[in-house]
């Protein structure tokens, strides 16, 4: 166990001295660190995948992390924005009785118990083991049962053909799609785009990692300072969590 | 069982029509385009390429997908890398063309694959940035300034 700690630490550091000096900030660089994979082992669920959003770092009008979104994905408008594909929307929540307003953005919340898992019919909606809630557009008929059960509206269907996507993300007429976590980011130990871009722009509302190792970033701020679950009434034990809220 | 007679059948139509006796007046045979390059190989020997890539990749979509395996060996993204490139002209013929790498057997063998509606069927430094993408950008942000008061909803 704690030799293949040490090989794949061995072999990131490799890695990186090959790439030469190291732009990313350090807090990335020690997730990498802990849970780079080779590519020919499967994931397991000893990782759960996570992101803790402190919306009082959100600022109201940055679209930061959803330009990126958008630009990882290739996600591209028809003029139609009740229909366009979006993975992240900014969700602004206002206190009736205070006033106070609080913007979030709110993406696929990667349900432990997933409702669009649940519902699914051919089994295109899945779990993948380390957490992150896909759809197999190999296998998704386009029923949309999924977007229905979603409670955080978080699924988009596309409804054109569409050309120019990115050889990284397809994407194509007749299938449900939704924020994949940039799994393929992930699995080349990456964070996702979002994540990226938020504290690019130095805002460091986000933050990534892996919520089943007590000594990642994103457990420790969570065990030091909570992070709440958007409908958590829903006891859908999401791994995307919110503080601010 | 059918499927595999088919296959064979085709395969050995496929390959009789790949070399043909001198002097058949049939349907011209697809020309397939290889990428050049000294001593470049593809990933397993042609042979086998040409009976078994759907094998190969189909596998790979199943693995990579649900478990996260990314060898670059059989992956699709890599077949697309390695397979397409510009003629002398600069061009790349789409997946819908005869002379697309993927599409000249394909199409003389009436085999029609959807994965190029989602796939991109070049390599990523050809992809053309779509216009499109702008007016996402813009529609979001007139949204955000537009819908600033209404998102309570959900809480
Ligand atoms: C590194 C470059 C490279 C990669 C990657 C690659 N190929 Fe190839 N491929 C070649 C070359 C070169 C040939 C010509 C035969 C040879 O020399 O092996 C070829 C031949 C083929 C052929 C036979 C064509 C004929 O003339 O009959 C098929 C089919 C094929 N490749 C499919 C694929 C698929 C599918 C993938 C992805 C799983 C793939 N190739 C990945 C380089 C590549
Ligand atoms: C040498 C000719 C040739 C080339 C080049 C070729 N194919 Fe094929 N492919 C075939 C033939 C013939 C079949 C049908 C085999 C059968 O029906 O059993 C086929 C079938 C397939 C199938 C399965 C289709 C189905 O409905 O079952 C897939 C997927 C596929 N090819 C993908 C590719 C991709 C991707 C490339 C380019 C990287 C490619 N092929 C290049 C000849 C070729
Ligand atoms: C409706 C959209 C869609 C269609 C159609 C589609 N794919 Fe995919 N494919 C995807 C998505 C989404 C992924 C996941 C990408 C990721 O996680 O990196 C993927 C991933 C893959 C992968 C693993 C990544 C890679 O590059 O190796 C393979 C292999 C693959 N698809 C093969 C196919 C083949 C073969 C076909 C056609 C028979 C096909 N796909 C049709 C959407 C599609």
């Amino acid at each position: 166990m704690s030799d293949k700690i040490n090989s794949s630490r061995r072999e990131f550091l490799g890695k990186s001295a090959a790439v030469g000096a190291i732009t990313i900030a350090p807090g990335i660089l020690l997730h990498q660190v802990a849970n780079a994979k080779p590519d020919d082992v499967a994931v397991t669920d000893k990782v759960r995948w996570g992101m803790l959003i402190n919306t009082d770092k959100c600022d109201k009008g940055c679209t930061d992390c959803i330009d990126a979104c958008n630009n990882e994905h290739r996600l591209s408008g028809f003029g139609r924005p009740e229909t366009d594909a979006q993975y992240i929307r900014k969700v602004t929540l206002r206190d009736k009785q205070t006033g106070h307003e609080l913007s979030l953005p709110l993406m696929c919340q990667h349900c432990e118990t997933a409702p669009c898992v649940d519902v699914c019919p051919t089994g295109a909606s899945f779990k993948r083991a380390d957490g992150i809630a896909l759809v197999d557009k190999h296998i998704c008929i386009g029923c949309r049962y999924c977007m229905m059960a979603c409670p955080y509206k978080a699924r988009s269907f596309v409804h054109e053909n569409l050309t120019n996507q990115t050889l990284s993300a397809p994407r194509g007429k007749g299938t449900v799609e939704s924020c994949t976590l940039c799994v393929h980011r992930i699995d080349k130990d990456q964070i996702p785009a979002c994540v990226e871009a938020c504290s690019k722009g130095k805002h460091d509302a986000m933050i990534f990692g892996d919520l089943n190792d007590p000594n990642s970033k994103i457990s420790k701020e969570l065990e030091k300072h909570g992070g709440k679950q958007i409908r958590a009434d829903l006891q859908l034990n999401t791994a995307v969590r919110y503080q601010g809220i | 069982m059918t499927n595999r007679i088919l296959r064979i059948t085709t395969l050995l139509l496929g390959l009789f029509l790949l070399y043909p006796a001198p002097g058949s007046a049939e349907t011209p045979l697809p020309t397939i385009h290889e990428p050049e390059g000294k001593g470049l190989k593809c990933v397993e020997p042609e042979e086998v390429m040409r009976r078994d890539h759907m094998e190969f990749i189909l596998h790979q979509r199943d693995e990579t997908m649900h478990e996260g395996i990314r060898t670059s060996k059989y992956s699709f993204a890599e077949c697309i890398n390695c397979h397409v490139e510009p003629d002398e002209k600069g061009h790349i013929a789409s997946s819908k063309s005869k002379d697309h790498f993927c599409n000249g057997c394909h199409e003389y063998a009436a085999v029609t694959i959807d994965c190029f509606e989602c796939h991109a069927d070049r390599p990523q430094k050809h992809i053309k940035r779509g216009k499109k993408t702008a007016t996402i950008q813009q529609d979001l942000h007139q949204m955000l300034s537009a819908n600033n008061d209404n998102g309570g909803e959900l809480k």
